[in-house]
């Protein structure tokens, strides 16, 4: 993965084969603490002790079309080059939260990447679900919510190709706005 | 642009996608874009593959295309893989798709019905 926002994308996807209807991405950017931290939590249908354990084993896989499963232990790769872990918290038919962090001035710390894209890709393609996206960084907060969309939205459905490109558009104005940008 | 600016904006896109349903209520046959989301997918670049069909879609106002994803299905080393589905028509996986070859595939197959041979999934 050549940015953070590719392993939350591909975290969440997790989330949502685990049949989650609801997912919550918090990014946390502290540059006081030289944190940066990525929180996944789902209400999906969550792992016993033993599974969640496994799940940062590459030659661990629930799937049968291969042995192996690269999305967590990518993700812990990536969190440990930069100085930080992860922490896997997960309740059978409850959820599962994944918590990633990184020491920000890390010279070996991926950018954060496209989140606007990320969050705009797991909208379309999974209109059905209730994403809240928070990010915080230094003391100013942005959040995003489909459920508020939703019901502005009516009957159109959120992942009309044009209204995919207005929240596309609006993510990316709002991040740029919580970079300090016009 | 502000917050307020911006929701206006989105009623008013809310609208004009409404009537564009409408029409779309008589024709049941869409065509189906699937995209290999898995993590081989991700890395491969499977997200900009995504917007760019998304972006073509919208720009060309498709309203008779569905786009959907699909997981890791074994063959990571051809990612990003893009299937177009056309009703009554076999799949077709299209293999190493790049942002620009993803717009070319909604030209030229999905809109104008020409399968785009060199480069579809070789026999294997």
């Amino acid at each position: 993965m050549k940015e953070l926002s590719l392993h939350v994308l591909d975290i969440v996807e997790n989330s949502l084969r685990a049949g989650a209807t609801e997912v919550e991405i918090k990014i946390v950017e502290d540059s006081k603490k030289d944190v940066l931290s990525i929180e996944i939590k789902d209400n999906g249908r969550g792992m016993d002790e033993e599974t969640a354990k496994k799940a940062i084993d590459p030659f661990f896989t629930t799937r049968t079309e291969r042995k192996v499963g690269l999305g967590l232990p990518l993700l812990a790769q990536a969190a440990k080059a930069a100085g930080g872990g992860i922490a896997i918290q997960s309740t059978p038919s409850k959820g599962t939260t994944v918590r990633a962090w990184f020491k920000k001035s890390h010279i070996d710390l991926q950018p954060l990447g496209d989140m606007a894209k990320t969050i705009s890709a797991l909208v379309a393609l999974h209109p059905e679900v209730d994403f809240i996206y928070t990010h915080v960084k230094e003391d100013r907060v942005f959040c995003f919510s489909t459920k508020e969309l939703k019901e502005r939205l009516q009957e159109v459905p959120i992942n009309n190709p044009l209204v995919i490109d207005w929240i596309l558009r609006f993510l990316k104005e709002s991040l740029n706005k919580l970079s300090g940008g016009a | 642009m502000g917050v307020i600016k911006s929701i206006e904006e989105l009623e008013k896109i809310r609208d004009q996608a409404r009537e564009l349903i409408n029409l779309r209520k008589d024709n049941e046959n869409k065509t189906r874009i699937v995209v290999g989301m898995g993590t081989c997918g991700i890395s491969a670049g499977a997200r900009e593959v995504l917007m760019a069909i998304l972006d073509e879609i919208k720009k060309r106002n498709l309203t008779d295309v569905v786009v959907t994803e699909t997981g890791c299905i074994g063959m990571c080393r051809f990612e990003p893989l893009v299937d177009v589905i056309k009703p009554n028509q076999p799949k077709v996986t299209y293999v190493n798709v790049n942002p620009e070859k993803a717009r070319q595939i909604v030209a030229r197959h999905v809109v104008n019905n020409q399968v785009i041979d060199e480069w579809v999934i070789p026999n294997i």
